[in-house]
């Protein structure tokens, strides 16, 4: 069937801010999927809340609306531009709901559009509980049986008809608090009664317990003729019980027989076609482990985490595929892009492993349960490519960056037998280390396998990973066991560490050997047919298959890791639009990333692509064989910036800024002399390496302080101290991890934030814009709410921070980019850090001025001058729109999460407003960050006393605005004295009905919480931010997000807001 | 112990020693499966061949017998990257080591398959030796290696006499010409009762038993060697009893009426080669085993069209005879291993004996 004919204009629909279960891969989906649409000729609308993404380039599609993800939002802009189509299913399950609210309310009938890709009955028949069951029912596939009941009588007759034990989840309660796994019936009772009592309907499932079973999942596509196949089926090392974002993946499966692997591919087909899914579909499936018995746990009618790792992990292009789908085109009649002699209906097959690891966000939530449960909490992910397991695991383990080469970490050794079985019962992100602890002390397989429910066949793996920790320990090191360490995966460093040699000792060791690695193409086929796409990943022992290129010019570029708070999809971003710099100006480029939900490692961005880990040993694999003329580590956040000295040592140019002046941003003492050089004030302060010279240099500073360490990103470990107890606790936090570098004791200035990106070619400097920051300095700068351009500043601050941006860029002899952020403080500007790299809002800058900061970044890398790019130096002529870019969080996800803001950033992503003006771009930015107020009009707060007096004008324009709001004592009596009324209301620790009572009725639209900084923060505070958060509440914790809240609600509403179609915006 | 794999081109592998230890030489094939090691194994239509597993982890769910598609393994020589030393599944019996060992099966693990894949992918199916014998000499090797013919195979395979798989439905006599055991499980299924015939039965004795329908199986070697079934099917052709042929048979069935079969450069081998019903439209994700492919070309446009094709390549993958109730297929919706998408199949024939009847 041929491209249907009708379809011209299409709205793709994205998922909106980075949040957790929501991350980079659909920002990889749709760009793959816009792209494929452009292709065919299709004219493509993209609305995305996210301006980080690469999907809203004016590049990527046709028009461009950075806008909130809201039904009134989406249907201004389809009024606008009169899509016939609006495809859904690739921006997650933001777009599908979005979708079905317009098509449940008649709007898109009304006005002409149909949903493309999948169907509305479809989507309904997948998403909704009982629709689903019964669809399964119907064909005879198996789902655990459940029952809702709103009383124990009912559950207990109900589970004695299937039998303990059973999982219960009390309705509407986030995080699944109340629910639980009930063995007998005096369990049942109990937990049933406290999840009836928690649910705000009243209501609990029931539902069998299949804990402990394997989890499964099939990748499958579907076109409109109704021809199926399967991509890839994966394997949860965890079994079911953890969201499989948050297990340890495995692709394809291992342990599941012929028998198996063919019973649940036809039950995946059978469902899609029942399901009439047009495009790419996930099915989830839980398969007992002694038995051929197995149950469908969830349909995601649309592409989806799964997805994207299916595609990395295959080559098979699932959302470009998934695109044609929807315009009418049958499988057979799309070619494979990697073998160019395959259709898109041929199945992907895999000749070696690939392995997943969630990254999860417990290093900058110390306090969080890593408890892993049924809702994910990983931000992002790592995958490797290995032709062993082993080899995959440990590649994934390094590609992480949490500080672990290998299976051995410190920490279990001192623990008791019992301990350490306790510890095995408990699923966290650190178990894989447990087992490993316990197979090294002779645990039998069966007794891990008892307490983790992890089949033996990875208990195996693991111990053959531990086995060769010992004998590297134990026995000489000849060529044979060096070469099998290589070839499970072992790097030099952890080689050395169990040798008790040095690494250069091993690497020359393996040069005389000739171990070295051989590079494997990826070809979705096995080796069957020839593939021309070089996506490479490395292995031991085998035959270097890469085709070896001498062009003229060759760059590495070197990609950003897993997302993480802190670097996120920004940086993604940039990679891919320097890649693309980089290949205009005639290089050929090569990526080095191992994150499979990016954009980056999609296998046609760079002319080859490398999935492999971030470390010096990796990456130094591949700059033997492909000899680049030079690397860029500008553009990859942190974690490239980190390679900047391995690469020089392996004799690889370092394009743009050099090495020794990226130090010497980040070496405070190098950094300081270039501020005293350039004249240029900072907070005062100074480096120590101990709690005790900590509080020395505190007491000569005089309290706040801001301690942090150096070489870190999104200020981890960063913290404002306003005593020595919290010196003592901060350098306690921060050394858990041995520093190589010093520790950072600076005078805390509370003034106003500003940021500037800039571009210098060595002479000049271009700024695309000054950012300002709403929080005041204390707040990082990814959880403030930014504005561009500046908008309370005085000329002269404005000309000083252009003045001392070109200072430093040329004292620092930026070449590239470079990102500054200031601090002005009665009207006197200081340096506060300053990054020689792409930061995380050059996207949002690029996309208001219509400025493309990294590609001229890149081009000035490669020679080019700025004025003969056409731009005049200096700061730039403010665009014609105004930009909010607000954080977004996920702290719902995150139990036991302090979600109060200070120097340690927490946000997962954001979104952007953009207006003529600065309220209605405020307004669109709180709506699409979740902020739709008001619905009952009533809020609480409660101050912190040094911001008392700030707070009352506060509560007096939201009480203009008709907000009711509740306050305790303090804060109650605070506004009384001042001649405002609010409503009292009695503190978590007095009788019932207290402030947790009025957040639990559901009628509270905002609460304002202002915590102390330090240690002193109250743990009500804590109780009642948590407890809000999970209920769904608004919390904010800084006044100046409050009163920007105010302001946005005071002047502009939904009715009247104007979409941008950011592709029209120029920069003259 | 150490183990070579030396290829005709004068190619060799070295790596370690599985299953049994002794010479042998065999003509070189690779199979994409993921999963189905054992299944693969007992293929009958392997016998004459030695098999590369492209997938690197073979033997992760062990043995478990019943799912065995013959009596015992068939190919001369296994290939692997590696080998589980712990198998896992709850039906897991022995290990794929044991079971090579039993059946006297040498092979070889621990070699770069994929670079062996590329290189029978390039210069097309060859024939190679597995030796354990380190002292090895090339120069008499080569010869020998480049002289070796499969031979008649299907001797070799199919059953010595003739058995009953009773069922209250149809009777289907079943011509083995090295079957798997799933296609007389699928039509037991259908409630068929099953006669299975040694490949060298007559026309004439199958007929003398009525059958509702003919099933003519899978199995190994040159079609064109198999001279006197291929007689035997052109009477069994103007029968008039429903015919439904897979892999062999379909060549065969071919062959009997004027079409042509080669060997193909590498064939194929694995359980996702897509294949288009002409009449549907329908694209099937099927199982295949075959080397070589029916050519109709020369075959009378009035006595057969082509039913199936291959989305990849474009090759026959199936016939529709006119005017009779016979259709071929030349992939395997037996499946076993492999996807179960073409089972219908069996379903087609059971109609198409039901409306002869």
């Amino acid at each position: 069937m041929p491209k249907n004919p009708s379809i011209k204009k299409v709205l793709v629909i994205g998922s909106g801010p980075i949040v957790i279960g929501q991350a980079a891969e659909f920002d990889y989906a749709g760009t793959q999927a816009c792209r494929s649409l452009k292709e065919e000729g299709i004219c493509v609308v993209l609305v995305n809340s996210n301006p980080a993404t690469i999907m809203t380039d004016k590049d990527i599609a046709d028009h461009v609306y950075i806008e909130p993800l809201t039904a009134p939002v989406l249907e201004k802009i389809i009024e606008k531009e009169k899509p016939d189509s609006v495809l859904p299913t690739l921006g997650g399950q933001a777009a599908l709901n979005l979708a079905m609210e317009l098509e449940e309310s008649g709007f898109l009938k009304k006005n002409g559009v149909n949903l493309i890709g999948t169907k509305p009955e479809t989507i309904k028949k997948a998403e909704d509980r009982e629709e689903f069951k019964l669809t399964m029912e119907k064909i005879g596939e198996p789902c655990a049986p459940s029952q809702v009941v709103t009383n124990i009588e009912d559950g207990i007759a109900f589970t004695n008809t299937i039998g303990y034990p059973v999982v219960l989840r009390p309705a509407y309660t986030l995080g699944g608090s109340g629910g639980g796994i009930a063995n007998n019936e005096e369990e049942l009772t109990e937990i049933l009664a406290n999840g009836l009592r928690l649910s705000r309907v009243g209501q609990v499932l029931v539902e069998r317990c299949i804990a402990g079973w394997k989890e499964i999942e099939y990748e499958v596509m579907r076109d409109a003729a109704g021809n199926c196949i399967t991509v890839c089926n994966m394997e949860n090392i965890d079994p079911v019980g953890v969201h499989t974002g948050d297990s340890i993946v495995v692709a394809p499966s291992q342990t599941l027989g012929d028998k198996e692997y063919q019973m649940l591919r036809s039950s995946a087909l059978n469902i899609i076609n029942e399901l009439k899914i047009t495009g790419g579909c996930n099915v989830q499936f839980a398969l007992h482990p002694d038995s051929f018995e197995y149950c469908v746990i969830e349909v995601n009618p649309r592409v989806s985490r799964s997805s994207a790792l299916a595609s990395k992990a295959t080559g098979y292009p699932i959302a470009k595929v998934a695109a044609k789908i929807a315009l009418g085109y049958t499988l057979d009649e799309i070619k494979n892009a990697i073998t160019h002699k395959t259709y898109a209906s041929f199945e992907p097959m895999l000749d070696y492993c690939v392995v997943k690891i969630p990254r999860l966000p417990f290093d900058k939530f110390i306090s969080a349960s890593r408890k892993l449960t049924t809702q994910m909490k990983a931000t992002g992910e790592v995958m490797s490519i290995c032709n062993n397991f082993e080899g995959a695991l440990m590649k994934a383990l390094r590609s992480l960056e949490q500080h672990v080469d290998s299976l051995i970490v410190e920490d279990y050794a001192d623990l008791s037998r019992e301990k350490l079985l306790k510890k095995l019962h408990r699923v966290d992100d650190r178990r894989i280390f447990v087992i490993a602890e316990a197979l090294r002390r002779g645990i039998p397989y069966e007794t891990i396998h008892e307490y983790t429910k992890i089949d033996i066949w990875f208990i195996d793996k693991i111990a053959i990973l531990v086995e060769m920790e010992q004998r590297l320990k134990s026995q000489p090191l000849t060529k044979e066991l060096l070469k099998e360490a290589k070839r499970i995966e072992f790097p030099d460093c952890v080689i050395a560490k169990l040798t008790g040699r040095s690494e250069m000792e091993i690497k020359k060791l393996r040069e005389k050997y000739g171990i070295r690695a051989a590079f494997k193409m990826v070809d979705t086929c096995a080796a069957e047919f020839a593939a021309s796409t070089p996506y490479y990943y490395s292995v031991f022992g085998s035959e270097n298959e890469l085709i070896k290129t001498r062009p003229r010019k060759k760059v590495l570029v070197l990609g950003s890791g897993p997302i993480r708070i802190g670097q996120g999809i920004e940086f993604d971003y940039c990679s891919v639009h320097s890649t693309w710099a980089f290949s205009r100006a005639g290089y050929e480029t090569i990526i080095v990333n191992n994150n499979p939900e990016t954009v980056s490692t999609d296998f046609d961005i760079a002319d080859k692509l490398y999935f492999e880990p971030l470390t010096p040993e990796d990456v130094e694999n591949i700059v033997e064989l492909e000899r680049p003329d030079g690397a860029v580590v500008q553009f990859g956040g942190q974690t490239a910036i980190k390679l900047t000295e391995s690469l020089m040592k392996m004799g690889v140019p370092i394009l743009g800024t050099s090495a020794e002046n990226v130090d010497a941003a980040e070496d405070r003492e190098l950094f300081d002399e270039i501020l005293e050089q350039c004249r240029i004030p900072r907070p005062a302060g100074h480096t120590v390496f101990t709690a005790e010279e900590a509080k020395a240099a505190a007491a000569e500073l005089g309290y706040p302080v801001l301690v942090r360490p150096s070489y870190v990103l999104g200020g981890q470990g960063m913290q404002i101290a306003i005593c020595d107890q919290d010196i003592d606790e901060f350098i306690g936090i921060i050394n858990r991890f041995t520093q190589e570098h010093p520790i950072l004791v600076d005078k805390y200035l509370m003034g106003k934030e500003l940021e500037v990106d800039a571009v210098c070619d060595g002479e000049d400097i271009l700024i695309p814009g000054i950012m300002e920051h709403i929080e005041r300095a204390g707040v990082h700068s990814g959880d403030s709410i930014s504005v561009y351009p500046a908008q309370t500043i005085s000329k002269k601050s404005r000309d000083t921070i252009v003045e001392y941006t070109r200072r430093l860029a040329r004292s620092l002899h930026v070449i590239g980019m470079i990102n500054i952020q200031f601090i002005v403080c009665d009207d006197e500007v200081y340096v506060i850090e300053v990054n020689p790299r792409s930061s995380r809002t050059v996207p949002y800058i690029s996309k208001v001025t219509g400025i493309p900061i990294v590609s001229l970044a890149t081009q000035v890398i490669v020679g080019k001058k700025i004025r003969e790019l056409g731009y005049t130096p200096g700061l730039q002529r403010e665009a014609d729109y105004i930009a909010v870019k607000m954080p977004v969080f996920s702290f719902e996800k995150l139990r036991g999460a302090d979600i109060s803001l200070g120097p340690e950033m927490k946000s997962t992503g954001e979104v952007l407003g953009i207006a003529k003006s600065f309220d209605e771009a405020l307004y669109k930015a709180f709506l699409g960050a979740g902020v739709a107020l008001p619905k009952h009009k009533q809020m609480i707060m409660t101050v912190k006393d040094s911001e008392k007096a700030d707070a009352l004008e506060l509560a007096k324009r939201f009480q203009t605005l008709g907000y009711l709001i509740y306050s305790t004592k303090g804060t109650q009596q605070y506004f009384a004295d001042h001649g405002v009324e609010v409503r009292r209301t009695r503190k978590l620790e007095e009788e019932s009905p207290n402030i947790l009572d009025l957040i639990y009725g559901h009628k509270i639209d905002l609460v304002i919480d202002i915590p102390n900084q330090g240690s002193v923060r109250s743990h009500d505070g804590f109780q009642i931010r948590r407890n809000a958060i999970e209920t769904g509440v608004n919390v904010l914790t800084s006044l100046d997000t409050a009163f920007a809240l105010v302001s946005s609600l005071e002047n502009a509403d939904v009715t009247t807001l104007t979409m941008v179609d950011i592709a029209t915006v120029k920069n003259v | 112990m150490k183990a070579f794999l030396i290829l005709e081109d004068g190619t060799v592998f070295e790596g370690i020693s599985i299953g049994a230890q002794k010479d042998v030489i065999s003509e070189i094939v690779f199979n994409t499966s993921m999963t189905g090691y054992l299944e693969v194994l007992t293929d009958p239509s392997y016998a004459g061949q030695a098999v590369v597993m492209t997938y690197p982890l073979i033997g992760n769910y062990g043995i478990c017998y019943e799912d065995m598609e013959s009596a015992r393994p068939w190919p001369d020589g296994y290939i692997v990257r590696e080998l589980s030393r712990l198998p896992s599944n709850f039906r897991s019996q022995a290990t794929i080591q044991d079971f090579l060992f039993k059946y006297d099966i040498p092979g070889i693990a621990g070699i770069d398959t994929r670079a062996l894949t590329k290189l029978l992918r390039e210069k097309g199916t060859m024939n190679g030796m597995i030796t354990v014998n380190e002292a090895f000499d090339l120069h008499t090797i080569l010869p020998r290696l480049k002289e070796y013919k499969t031979g008649k195979v299907v001797e070799r395979v199919t059953c010595r006499e003739t058995y009953v798989l009773p069922g209250t439905g149809r009777k289907v006599a079943l011509l083995d010409l090295g079957a798997k055991q799933n296609i007389a499980r699928s039509l037991n299924q259908r409630g068929c009762q099953v006669t299975v015939y040694p490949a060298h039965t007559t026309a004439e004795q199958i007929l003398a038993d009525n059958p509702d329908g003919i099933m003519l199986s899978n199995g190994p070697g040159d079609p064109k060697e198999c001279v006197e079934i291929i007689e035997e099917l052109k009477k069994l052709y103007r029968s008039d009893v429903p015919i439904f042929a897979i892999c062999l048979g379909h060549q065969l069935m071919a062959l009997a009426n004027g079409a042509d079969t080669h060997k193909m450069k590498y064939g194929h081998r694995g359980g996702n080669h897509p294949v288009k019903d002409l009449e549907t439209g329908r694209v099937y994700i099927s199982s295949q085993n075959h080397g070589y492919v029916v050519d109709t070309e020369n075959m009378d446009k009035s006595v057969a069209e082509v039913a199936f094709v291959n989305v990849n390549d474009g090759t026959v993958e199936g016939l529709r005879y006119h005017d009779k109730n016979i259709f071929t297929v030349q992939f395997h919706p037996e499946a076993c291993p492999g996807p179960q998408d073409s089972a219908y199949l069996f379903d087609r024939f059971l109609k198409m004996m039901e409306v002869t009847r």
